[in-house]
């Protein structure tokens, strides 16, 4: 049986204004389990906690209700009192008479009445109060970073710095990302790999990061502070120890007609190749579905040139196991395919390109070393059409995406403005849906293309893209003229639509973090905790988490960091103590908790259990993370057996709550 | 009369048996009249030989037997699924309730099972045997003597509206497997809905009123297999185990409905058992056709490892008030 | 003369993180809503198990409603989700049995709601006095 304390507090005049808190401390007084009951000017004040203090010591309290201010604000304060008078903290409820009641109500009699009845409430649920305890975890210090593009390496870089050892597993060969493929940047117009490699070097250098280039993420285990994470590290066939990225290999290599991906098909490269020639880690990788000797056993010809002997034609596959605290997702965005555009006709013609082959056409480093030429003769382009919005904003259209992709406005000014510069007898045209420009400094720079580099733009979209002998007939509409238009152009840039990666629904099933419907992982809370996962010790960067300009991605890269290092700092977590947990003598192991948590905090064991009869049988039953479990008690409701309670919050304390209330 | 023969089971059964396949079969035993024919386990050729009966009142859905049975056997338990039972079969794969390589599932067609209830309502009380012969039944009673009825007029409800002729679950099948059907089976829902809210409780009222809390809807339900039933358990806050006013009657079959909400296959043994013939599958279908409706169609049991529809959701589901409404005024 | 007025008995659930302070928000701006309604904090609307509404019925509750945050704002990311589901079904298995669906009523009302708290409650009330006492689904042996 409980021994209860009740302490009504006036809170000056805001609670004693409309509520006799005399005749509620003497109803109360007769309540079930209740042995105290004082009033008290400030209940939140020393000297009423102190009253608290030296009640639970004098009368042997083993939990007290607080008719007071609303437990948002004062909880806290009396969970602390209760410790501090060596009560568990737990066996404090508040009556919230104040904001739910004293400011609600003018009539001091419905003002009394109803506090007796909240008072009453919390009473019996105190009565079914138990000491609880909140579990702790220790934390590995170690972060993983998933995807090497700047995101990744900004949030590494920023992790490494506060001393925590990181790695970064990347995908392709080297680390760099799409920004490594990009020329200029917006609204500077600095060279983007000037700013971008210097930080991958950093990030070599770094002792604290490990680079796992060529490898990829195949399974997640454990939970916040301690995730056992399986990467796969693919063959390159070269040793990444030995090799000195001289390139040597990837001259003499006979294999010469593998496209360039890293050019984005534009050119070609060979069966061992260095995407770039500042690419982190700098070693060759062999292509194994182009390599004549791995396919044939006949070649060898870059185990011959190779001075350092990197070349290892049998490297298989390493599968190597890690542990981490916490899980960085850095998986980064594709431009969407074209192929549902044909009225774009880019299938048809070389020369309708989408705005990331437009930058690789334009570095310096790119297929035609700089020489901003068209894909199909080599000639200089004199009239070139950018179509905005391919691919996104298509609400309820069959293909394409509904949201915008934010970053396409700002390239395109980028682009138009870079051609007219540097090739004033170039005519541009931009054909927008909208020109979205919030952003520091960006709607100067996109009036500054349209206002000193005479950049054409025409609210309407392109509705058809015919080739036509030499040139492409643009047919478009002009909706501000409200005309049709016809435009024989040079050259098509299409704004293609951004998607994130595919490897990123893979991965959020692996690490139980949700995702929207476009595959965007989703954010913890989208305005107060936007950088990590509703999966606790999963955090986010860039652009897997919705469209991101580079300095988006660069900031929201260091929040993440920022999260991360608060977990890593931490030796141990503790957790919330009002979770879920399961009674296993009643659990049927039927999965349906697992399907509701949203924090993937359940999972299962076989228990063998005695049964009346003496065997024992072995039950599949559900078992609750502590560390991992925030306590919405979704599983609770959807447990058809009622195994699954939530601490805190029981069925019985809920139930003996609605009973006082309708008594 | 049913397509498969009592032979055609018997006989694949001793085989199972004989070849060590199986060590135990999930079957029906002759109860003291025709019709009040007994789930059983056998073990031997013997025992199937002499005690082993199949026919038109063969109703028993053996899918929730497979939870203990499969846990005895040390090599496979052998069950018998009509077409409805498979749909119940896959609905406790999906909960992890048995394990499937404990069970040897053979698939057999189902041509309707008759109701005892309906003979008697339409013939006379004190049936001593029934002989059933293409599409008449043939009713011997004790006072009236010999009377026939039609066998479409005797068949339960629940095969006058069968959902589906299909197995969607098995190891082998005997016989050809049929169709799902596009069965009438939200009609008498849909009836309810449209009466007034008056007319509704009076309606309910009269049925649950009946209700004696014997517990044998929940305790024959293939959805109803939890370790410790709530109505049981001290400790949930519903516990109670008799009617002790018409308010309990609504609680427990509302909890229980809920409960199964989403997960019951519409098998329709709650009513099949009850003795008061309480028409308990309309609580469970108007939880099936109003998921269907605000949800999408969804056949729980349909496949192992779907996900149901009250543990998944849409960003833009149904709010409750439009929920009730709906509920309220289609027809 | 004054009669007293009919005052129907009335639980809301509320959620920890938004409805609990709307309703709190609603107390600090002096907003009125009627004595009768009594809010029950939960941590999240999803934590509301059917039991406990048709428990506040039994108990002689006149009407249930509870309180969430708005669908895609929920403190747990999912749990208001799982509840529209819930109660849908619930509410309109309630309606099937002949319990009038005025009784029952699911609403979004976020922290910063105080205003709509109020106002819902006093619009919930007044639907639910006019319905009159519940004799559909209380149970008698509870009644004083």
């Amino acid at each position: 049986m409980q021994r209860i304390g009740v302490f009504v507090c006036w809170c000056g005049t805001n609670i004693a204004g409309t509520v006799d808190v005399k005749r509620v401390a003497d109803a109360l007084r007769n309540e079930p389990g209740v042995v105290f009951s004082a009033e008290y000017q400030y209940m939140c004040s020393q000297a009423g906690q102190d009253m608290i203090k030296n009640a639970i010591r004098e009368h042997n309290l083993t939990g007290f209700v607080v008719c007071s201010c609303s437990p948002r604000m004062h909880e806290a304060t009396f969970r602390k009192t209760a410790e501090a008078a060596g009560l568990n903290p737990y066996m404090v409820e508040i009556a919230n008479i104040r904001e739910q009641c004293s400011w609600v109500h003018k009539d001091m009699e419905i003002g009394t009445e109803k506090a007796i009845v909240l008072g009453r409430t919390a009473i019996a649920k105190v009565n079914l109060n138990a000491p609880l305890t909140p579990g702790e975890s220790p934390v590995t210090k170690r972060a993983l970073v998933i995807g090497g593009g700047i995101a990744g390496i900004q949030t590494a870089l920023d992790i490494a710095d506060a001393g925590f050892p990181v790695d970064i597993v990347e995908t392709k060969p080297t680390i760099g990302g799409k920004m490594a493929q990009i020329d200029k940047t917006f609204p500077t117009l600095d060279c983007a790999a000037c700013i971008l490699t210097p930080k991958m070097v950093d990030a070599a250098q770094n002792d604290k990061i490990r680079i796992l280039s060529y490898s990829e993420v195949t399974d997640v285990r454990g939970f916040v502070g301690n995730f056992s994470v399986t990467i796969k590290r693919k063959a390159r066939y070269v040793n990444e120890e030995i090799c000195t990225g001289c390139g040597l290999c990837t001259e003499k290599c006979p294999q010469k007609k593998v496209p360039n991906e890293f050019n984005l098909g534009m050119d070609t490269r060979r069966a061992i190749y260095i995407p770039f020639a500042q690419a982190i880690p700098k070693v060759a990788t062999i292509d194994a579905d182009y390599c004549t000797m791995l396919k044939t056993g006949k070649c060898g010809v870059c185990a011959k040139v190779c001075t350092a002997g990197a070349i290892d034609y049998t490297q298989k596959d390493l599968i190597m196991e890690e542990k981490y605290g916490a899980i960085v997702a850095a998986t980064g965005f594709n431009p969407i395919s074209m192929e549902p555009f044909d009225e774009f006709a880019y299938s048809q013609s070389k020369d309708v390109i989408t705005s990331l082959e437009l930058e690789r056409l334009m570095n310096a480093a790119g297929p035609t070393s700089g020489q901003f030429v068209r894909p199909s003769d080599g000639k200089h382009p004199h009239k070139i059409v950018f179509v905005q919005c391919v691919g996104s904003r298509c609400a309820g259209a069959s293909k394409g995406k509904e949201y915008c992709s934010k970053i396409c406005c700002m390239y395109t000014a980028k682009h138009a403005m870079l051609i007219r510069d540097k090739y004033p007898d170039t005519e541009v045209y931009v054909f927008y849906i909208d020109v979205r420009t919030p952003g520091k400094n960006f709607d100067e720079f996109y009036r500054r293309a349209v206002e000193e580099y005479g950049v054409h733009y025409i609210k309407g979209m392109v509705g058809k893209v015919t080739p036509t002998g030499d040139t492409l007939r643009v047919q478009a509409s002009d909706l501000l003229a409200n005309k049709q238009i016809l435009i024989d152009a040079d050259l098509v840039v299409l704004a293609a639509a951004i998607e994130p990666d595919k490897s990123a629904r893979p991965l959020a099933t692996m690490l139980t973090a949700s995702m929207d419907t476009n595959d965007f992982f989703t954010e913890a809370h989208p305005k107060l905790r936007p950088v990590e996962s509703p999966t606790a010790g999963v955090f986010l960067s860039g652009a897997c988490q919705g469209p991101k300009d580079i300095p988006e991605t660069v900031s929201q890269a260091s929040a993440a960091a920022a999260k991360v290092i608060g977990l890593l700092v931490k030796d141990k977590l503790v957790c919330n103590a009002c979770v879920a947990s399961s009674d296993e003598a009643m659990c049927n192991g039927c999965s349906t908790c697992e399907r509701v948590c949203p924090y993937g905090a359940i999972t299962y064991a076989d228990k063998e259990f005695r049964m009346p009869d003496r065997t024992t049988r072995i039950r599949r039953v559900a078992q609750v993370n502590q560390a991992v479990c925030q306590g919405c008690g979704a599983c609770t409701v959807a447990c058809p057996s009622g195994a699954m309670d939530l601490r805190g919050f029981s069925n019985k304390q809920i139930m003996a709550e609605v009973d006082a209330v309708c008594k | 009369m049913q397509t498969v023969t009592r032979d055609m089971l018997v006989s694949r059964a001793k085989a199972l048996l004989a070849d060590g396949t199986v060590d135990r079969v999930l079957g029906w035993k002759a109860g003291e009249f025709t019709y009040d024919v007994t789930p059983g386990v056998f073990t031997d050729a013997d025992a199937m030989e002499k005690e082993f009966v199949y026919g038109d009142f063969c109703g028993a859905n053996f899918s929730k037997y497979l939870l203990t049975e499969a846990r005895k056997t040390e090599k496979k338990v052998l069950v018998f699924l009509k077409p409805c039972d498979t749909y119940s079969f896959n609905q406790l794969l999906t909960e992890h309730r048995f394990d499937r390589e404990k069970v040897y599932a053979i698939g057999i067609p189902c041509d309707g099972m008759l109701d005892i209830h309906k003979i008697r309502t339409l013939s006379a009380e004190g049936v001593t045997g029934i002989d059933t012969d293409g599409e008449s039944v043939t009713v011997h009673t004790l006072y009236d003597g010999d009377k026939t009825v039609a066998r479409a007029d005797a068949l339960a409800e629940r095969c006058v509206n069968c959902k589906s002729k299909k197995h969607v679950a098995y190891d082998e099948l005997l016989g050809e497997d049929g169709e799902i059907i596009d069965s009438a089976r939200f009609d008498e829902v849909a009836a309810i809905e449209k009466m007034t809210p008056d007319e509704r409780f009076a309606f309910w009222q009269d049925a649950l009123s009946r209700c004696i809390r014997c517990n044998a809807c929940r305790d024959v339900c293939p959805a109803c297999t939890c370790e410790k039933c709530v109505f049981d358990n001290p400790n949930s806050g519903v516990e109670n185990k008799s009617p002790a006013n018409s308010f309990e009657e609504q609680m427990f079959h509302i909890i229980r409905a809920f409960h199964v909400a989403g997960r019951c296959t519409d098998c329709g043994e709650c009513s099949r058992v009850c003795p008061q013939h309480i028409p308990l599958h309309l609580l469970n279908r108007k939880f099936i056709k109003d998921i269907d409706e605000f949800y999408g169609e969804y056949q729980a049991g349909e496949k192992v490892g779907s996900r149901a529809p009250l543990v998944d959701f849409m960003t833009g589901d149904l709010e409750p008030s439009e929920a009730v409404k709906r509920g309220e005024t289609n027809a | 003369m004054q009669v007293t007025e009919y005052k129907p008995k009335i639980v809301a659930f509320c959620c920890n993180w938004c409805s609990y302070a709307g309703a709190d928000l609603a107390g600090n701006n002096r907003l009125n809503y009627p004595d009768n309604i009594k809010i029950i904090r939960v941590p999240c609307s999803c934590r509301v198990n059917p039991m406990f509404i048709l428990r506040a019925f039994q108990r002689g509750a006149d009407g249930v409603i509870l309180c969430g945050c708005h669908p895609g704002d929920c403190h747990y990311t999912s749990g208001n989700y799982y509840t529209r589901r819930r109660m849908a079904l619930l509410f309109s298995m309630l309606s099937y049995l002949g319990i009038e669906k005025e009784r029952t009523r699911v609403e979004w009302v976020s922290a910063a709601e105080g205003a709509k708290f109020a106002a819902t409650m006093n619009e919930f009330s007044a639907q639910v006095a006019a319905l009159g006492e519940n004799k559909r689904l209380e149970d008698l042996r509870c009644k004083p």
